[in-house]
């Protein structure tokens, strides 16, 4: 799932359960959670073999 | 500030009895606590039982040790037999402690007089102690500012002496981040060293329990005596010399968003260290900038484990903000949790590579003085900054990577608020760190 597809069904959810107040700040998560998708620690199953 | 050290002296030599000092801190709370709101329970009576109880004692010849009458707080998420714990929250509200906690237990056993349950950010998810069910508290040097958090009631109760040492918890710098913005000394002990049983939790893998103290010898006996028997190690530690010790500093993320006053203040602290015979390295975290992104999803995860279960059956007793960040905290995944656990190790390698080499890594408790109530950002060298970000920036990576570390005062801002000196030591060397703090601390107060 991409981050756009998770921060999109998110923010539909937080808005069904009657909570819109959280949708402005899953935005804050959303950028966290790319940051720590970009970490140079993450493998790639295409890539080098884990050590 | 009283320090447990020389009262424990006056009272085991007859100067002083238990029962007095346990009344004058009662005194403390009754003027106090109404404008501050460092306390939910107060055990009056108990304390006032106990105390009697250990004057009889130690006039009959059977002193336990030095914290024997002394009279010490609880953190209102660490269980103490018959006594609410509220955690802060009001889903929590009718909760009566059935047992002790082990750490409540050891203090217990080591004789201390338990004067009440001090205020918190609810469940301890927050920096300020603001989001309270039982109200905010209050900075005792500037009550229109934060006492800092999540344990803010147990840094206002030991700074005002409404007791003489307390016991707080650490996610991700709890116990250290009031302790900087209330002037006294905060020890996160290494992750495990005392036990988390009976402790409601935030995040189980990054808690910590340590104490907090009017001196480094006060917070050295409470941690002591939190220890396990076989684990105990002594009452007392002796300063090793300056000359001799080695602390690395910190270029880059966790020195360039820095208040002004505390930049200036934590460097001269440095510099005085410098002059008196220690020696000082540069070191740096490579991976400190992903910091924040890997605590935030772990301690999300964790939390919203824990709470999954009342967020549905009683949202309406969850402060706002806390119900929202909880909230929020259920939509992280379970593939970037382990992306956060793999950057937990991260940056424990990194934290024990800083290490190599120095005695104890030096660097601010606090990037900001306490920050006003109310403030979301505040400015720092020129632009604004979450005050959220700010205040954990220099704390979490430790709790990430669990090494022991200490925040002493080392000076105040143009307005006298305090600010502090943080020393960070090895994993399995927490006696070695508080020798060091020991020592900074006596450079600082000479």
């Amino acid at each position: 799932m991409t981050i756009a597809e998770w921060l999109a069904a998110a923010k539909a959810d937080a808005e069904k359960r009657g909570l819109p107040e959280l949708i402005p700040i899953l935005d804050g998560l959303a950028k966290a959670t790319e940051r720590l998708r970009a970490a140079d620690w993450n493998d790639d199953a295409d890539k080098d073999t884990p050590r | 500030m009283i320090t447990i050290t020389e009262t424990s002296r006056a009272v085991a030599a007859g100067r002083a009895t238990s029962e007095k000092l346990t009344e004058d801190c009662l005194a403390k709370i009754a003027e106090l606590n109404p404008k501050l709101n460092a306390f939910i329970t107060v055990t009056a009576d108990e304390a006032l039982a106990q105390a009697r109880r250990a004057d009889h004692e130690i006039a009959g010849g059977r002193r336990i040790g030095p914290l024997h009458g002394m009279p010490i707080s609880l953190k209102d998420l660490i269980d103490q037999k018959g006594v609410r714990t509220s955690a802060g929250s009001l889903v929590r509200r009718d909760h009566v402690a059935g047992a002790d906690a082990v750490v409540t237990a050891r203090l217990r056993e080591a004789g201390a007089v338990f004067v009440g349950k001090t205020n918190l950010h609810e469940f301890a998810f927050g920096t300020t102690t603001e989001d309270s069910g039982f109200g905010l508290a209050r900075n005792p040097h500037d009550p229109s500012r934060s006492p800092g958090g999540s344990s803010g009631g147990s840094a206002i109760a030991v700074a005002t002496g409404m007791c003489l040492g307390t016991v707080g918890t650490d996610t991700g710098g709890s116990i250290r981040i009031p302790a900087a913005a209330c002037g006294v000394v905060g020890l996160k002990p290494e992750w495990g060293h005392v036990s988390a049983s009976g402790v409601v939790p935030l995040s189980r893998q990054l808690d910590h329990l340590g104490p907090l103290a009017a001196s480094v010898a006060d917070a050295w006996l409470l941690y002591n005596a939190m220890l396990p028997d076989s684990d105990q190690i002594g009452d007392t530690l002796e300063a090793p010399p300056l000359k001799g010790l080695k602390f690395g500093r910190f270029s880059g993320y966790l020195s360039d968003r820095l208040d002004a006053d505390v930049e200036r203040s934590v460097n001269d602290t440095i510099e005085r260290l410098k002059t008196l015979g220690a020696t000082i390295v540069d070191v740096n975290l490579p991976h400190a900038d992903d910091m924040a992104a890997i605590y935030l999803h772990l301690v999300f995860g964790d939390a919203a484990e824990y709470h999954a279960r009342t967020l549905v059956s009683r949202p309406q007793d969850y402060t706002t903000p806390v119900r929202l960040r909880l909230e929020m905290a259920r939509y992280v995944l379970a593939e970037d949790y382990i992306r956060a656990l793999r950057g937990k190790a991260v940056i424990a390698h990194e934290v024990d590579r800083a290490l190599d080499g120095v005695d104890a890594l030096v660097l601010p408790a606090l990037a900001i003085p306490a920050p006003p109530i109310g403030a979301v950002t505040v400015p720092v060298k020129g632009g604004p900054d979450a005050v959220r970000s700010l205040m954990l920036r220099c704390t979490q990576p430790f709790n990430l990577s669990g090494h022991p570390a200490i925040s002493i005062p080392c000076g105040r801002t143009s307005d006298g608020l305090p600010i502090g000196l943080q020393l960070v030591g090895h994993k399995g060397r927490t006696t070695a760190l508080v020798q060091a703090a020991l020592a900074a601390e006596a450079a600082i107060i000479s």
